[in-house]
C-alpha cells in the first residue's frame, strides 16, 4: 500500500522558504511512513540539512543540469514519476506562485485530486487525509475529502508552525531521468520589481492603505509605521487601479489572500471584497476617520480617527516600545 | 488563429455567503451570477489576439442553464460563438477539466485561455488540468502575452512573489489570465443585440463519455469564527496611538 509523503519545494541557491518546513511539520503528523523532501536547481543539495533538521527523513535534489530553469511540464514529469517510485499517499505544495502552477500539473499527471491552499491537513478516521481550505476568498471554509488513490494538497502559507525534530534528513539519490530539451515550457529570465518587497502571503505583519489615504504621495505616511512595525505594504484595490502603489499590494477576492499576525487596515471602508482577503489574520486594527465604516466590524481593534495624525504618532509609539524592548 | 478561452459562472464578488450548518454548498438563492472576473481578463485577451492576428474566438462553458446568461456577455463583449457543457451536477477540477478538454479537442485550437482561478471555489486548478489532459504546456497568473502565430511561439510574464518571470512556450498552449494583463471592455448596446443571434451550441455533460466522479469532495462548509468585537478607541489621535500600541504590545502581544 502507498505510504509516506512526498514534500515538494522550490528552493534558490540552498534556501527555502519557510512554507518548506511548515509542510514538513504537518507531514511528520500525518504520516505513519516516511517523509521525503524534493527540491530543483543548482544549489538543492545544500537544503538538505533544513530539510532534515525540520523533519525530512529524506531529500531528493534534482541539481542536474536539466533543472536549471524552471519548467512546468518538465518539472511536473520529475514530480510525478517520483512519487510513483516511491509510491507515496500524499504528495504536499507550497500555495505559493511556483507551487500552485506546478501542483495540478501533477495532479493532472497522476490522476489524482487536489486540494489548493490549505489551511489543515489532517488524518481522518477512516485512515485517508482530509483538509480545511478557504472558498470564495475567505468568506467561506470547506472540509474536503480526496477520493482518488493518491491525494494532493498545497498548503497556505503562514498559518501551520514549523517544528525541529531533527530527522535524518538522508540524501537520496533518484534520477527520473528527464532531458531539458523535451521541456516545453521554459523560464528565459527573472525580473525583481524594484525595493525587493516583503511577500504579503509570508508576512507577518501587514499596514494596508486605502482610498482614505487620499494620493500616491501621502503613502510615506504607512511606509513610515511598516518600518517602524518591520512590516509588508499592502493595499485595497481602487488604490492600486489608481497607480498609487503597485499592482502587488492589492489586497482582497481579486487580489492577494492574506493571513499575518496583524493587519492595519488604514483608510480602508471594509468592503466585502477586501474582508474576504483578510480573515485569515490573526488580529485586525482598523484605523477610520468614520465610526460607521464597516472595517470596525470586522477588525479587534480600531481607532476612529483621522489617518494623518494616527499613524505618525502609533509609529513613534511603537518604535518607542521597540527601544524599551 | 482558433482561441478558445474557459468561462466560469460564479457569483457576484459581493455576494454575502449563507451556509445552514451542515450544508456542502452555499445558498444561491437571489445570489446575483457574474462571469468570473478572472476569465473577463482571459476574453479580453483573446478578442485582442483575434484583432491582430485575425481567427476566431470560442467560449466554452460549463453548468447549468443560468450559466447562457454569462455566456451571452461573452458573446456581447465580442467572442463569435460558444459551447455550453449543460449539467446540473456538483463537479470538481477534474471533471470540469476532462470534460472542457473534451470539448477543445472536437473544436480544435491553436490556444486555449481562461482565468488564473475562479473566484468561488479558489481551486486554480482548471487551466493545468486541462493542459495535461491535452497534452499542452502552460503559462499560468500571465500578466503580459505576446504570441507570434507564425512561428508558434508564445513570450508571456507570469508574476511571481515580488518578481515576475519570462516564460517561452510554443503553441498551442494553456494560458491563465491574472488582473493586470489588460482592462476588459463592457459589451457596447449593439453588440449586445448581435450576441442574441450568435450561435451557442448546447452538450450535455453525459453525452461526452468521461468519467464524472468527483475526486476532491466538499464534505461540508463553515463561516469563518466571528471576531470578538471590537475594542474602538476614540479621542486624542495622539492617546488613541498610545493606547492603541500599548494594546498591541500588552494585550495581544503581538509587537
Ligand atoms: C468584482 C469586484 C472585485 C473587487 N475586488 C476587490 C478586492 O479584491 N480588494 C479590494 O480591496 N476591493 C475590491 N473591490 C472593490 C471594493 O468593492 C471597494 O470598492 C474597495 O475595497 C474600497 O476601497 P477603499 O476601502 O480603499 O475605499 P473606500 O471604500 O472609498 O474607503 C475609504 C475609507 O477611507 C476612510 N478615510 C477617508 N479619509 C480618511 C482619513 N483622513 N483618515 C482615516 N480614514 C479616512 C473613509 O472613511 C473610508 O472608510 C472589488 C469590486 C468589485 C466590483
Amino acid at each position: 500500500m502507498a505510504e509516506g509523503i512526498l514534500v515538494v519545494t522550490n528552493q534558490e541557491e540552498g534556501r527555502v522558504r519557510r512554507v518548506a518546513y511548515e509542510m514538513l511539520a504537518v507531514a511528520q503528523e500525518l504520516a505513519p511512513g516516511k517523509v521525503t523532501a524534493l527540491t530543483f536547481g543548482p544549489g538543492a543539495e545544500h537544503t538538505r540539512e533544513g530539510l532534515g533538521r525540520y523533519g525530512a527523513d529524506q531529500v531528493v535534489a534534482f541539481n542536474g543540469s536539466a533543472y536549471t530553469r524552471y519548467s512546468s511540464d518538465g518539472f511536473a514529469e520529475a514530480v510525478a514519476k517520483t512519487a510513483e517510485s516511491l509510491d507515496v499517499e500524499a504528495l504536499l505544495f507550497p500555495a505559493n506562485a511556483w507551487g500552485k502552477d506546478l501542483a495540478p500539473r501533477v495532479a493532472g499527471l497522476l490522476k489524482a485530486g487536489l486540494a489548493s491552499d490549505c489551511t489543515e491537513i489532517y488524518r481522518r478516521d477512516d485512515g485517508r487525509l482530509g483538509a480545511v481550505r478557504p472558498v470564495y476568498a475567505g468568506k467561506a471554509f470547506a472540509r474536503v475529502a480526496i477520493q482518488s488513490p493518491r491525494q494532493v494538497f498545497s498548503l497556505r502559507p503562514n498559518i501551520q508552525a514549523v517544528k525541529e525534530t531533527g530527522r535524518a534528513g538522508a540524501a537520496l539519490d533518484m534520477d527520473p531521468g528527464l532531458d531539458a530539451a523535451s521541456f516545453k515550457a521554459v523560464v528565459t529570465e527573472v525580473l525583481t520589481s524594484p525595493g525587493g518587497q516583503l511577500e504579503l502571503t509570508e508576512a507577518d505583519i501587514i499596514v494596508s492603505g486605502g482610498r482614505g489615504v487620499k494620493a500616491a504621495e501621502n503613502f510615506k505616511v504607512l511606509e513610515d509605521l511598516a518600518d517602524a512595525l518591520g512590516a509588508a505594504m499592502g493595499s485595497s484595490r481602487p488604490v492600486a487601479d489608481e497607480g498609487w502603489v503597485p499592482h502587488s499590494y492589492h489586497i482582497g477576492q481579486t487580489g492577494k489572500v492574506v493571513s499575518p499576525t496583524v493587519y492595519f487596515a488604514v483608510g480602508i471602508s471594509g468592503a466585502i471584497q477586501h474582508l474576504a482577503g483578510i480573515s485569515g489574520s490573526k488580529y485586525i486594527v482598523a484605523i477610520n476617520s468614520d465610526a460607521d465604516a464597516p472595517i470596525f466590524k470586522a477588525a479587534n481593534y480600531g481607532v476612529v480617527g483621522d489617518l494623518f495624525k494616527v499613524v505618525p504618532a502609533l509609529a513613534e509609539e511603537i518604535r518607542a516600545i521597540k527601544k524599551d524592548a | 488563429m482558433k482561441i478558445l478561452v474557459l468561462v466560469k459562472q460564479v457569483p457576484d464578488t459581493a455576494t454575502k455567503i449563507r451556509l445552514n450548518p451542515g450544508d456542502a454548498a452555499i445558498q444561491t438563492d437571489g445570489i446575483k451570477w457574474v462571469i468570473n472576473p478572472y476569465d473577463e481578463f482571459a476574453i479580453e485577451e483573446c478578442l485582442r489576439l483575434k484583432e491582430k492576428h485575425g481567427g476566431e474566438v470560442v467560449v466554452v462553458s460549463m453548468g447549468p442553464a443560468r450559466v447562457e446568461e454569462a455566456i451571452r456577455q461573452a458573446l456581447a463583449m465580442g467572442a463569435d460563438r460558444a459551447v455550453h457543457i449543460v449539467t446540473d451536477a456538483v463537479v470538481d477540477s477534474q471533471v470540469a477539466a476532462r470534460a472542457l478538454a473534451r470539448v477543445c479537442q472536437d473544436e480544435g485550437y491553436d490556444l486555449v485561455v481562461t482565468g488564473k482561478q475562479a473566484v468561488d471555489d479558489d481551486q486554480a486548478q482548471v487551466g493545468p488540468l486541462v493542459a495535461v489532459e491535452l497534452g499542452l504546456p502552460q503559462v499560468t497568473v500571465v500578466l503580459k502575452l505576446e504570441v507570434d502565430p507564425d512561428a508558434h511561439q508564445i513570450r508571456a510574464e507570469r508574476e511571481l512573489e515580488g518578481a515576475s518571470e519570462v516564460v517561452e512556450l510554443s503553441m498551442p498552449a494553456v494560458v491563465t489570465a491574472q488582473r493586470g494583463l489588460n482592462e476588459p471592455r463592457y459589451p457596447t448596446l449593439p453588440n449586445i443585440m448581435k450576441a442574441k443571434k450568435k450561435e451557442v451550441k448546447s452538450v450535455p455533460l453525459e453525452s461526452l463519455g468521461i468519467d464524472t466522479d468527483p475526486w476532491v469532495v466538499v464534505e461540508e462548509l463553515t463561516l469563518p469564527p466571528e471576531r470578538p468585537a471590537a475594542k474602538i478607541l476614540t479621542g486624542e489621535p495622539e492617546e488613541a496611538a498610545r493606547e492603541l500600541a500599548r494594546l498591541l504590545h500588552e494585550e495581544a502581544k503581538v509587537i
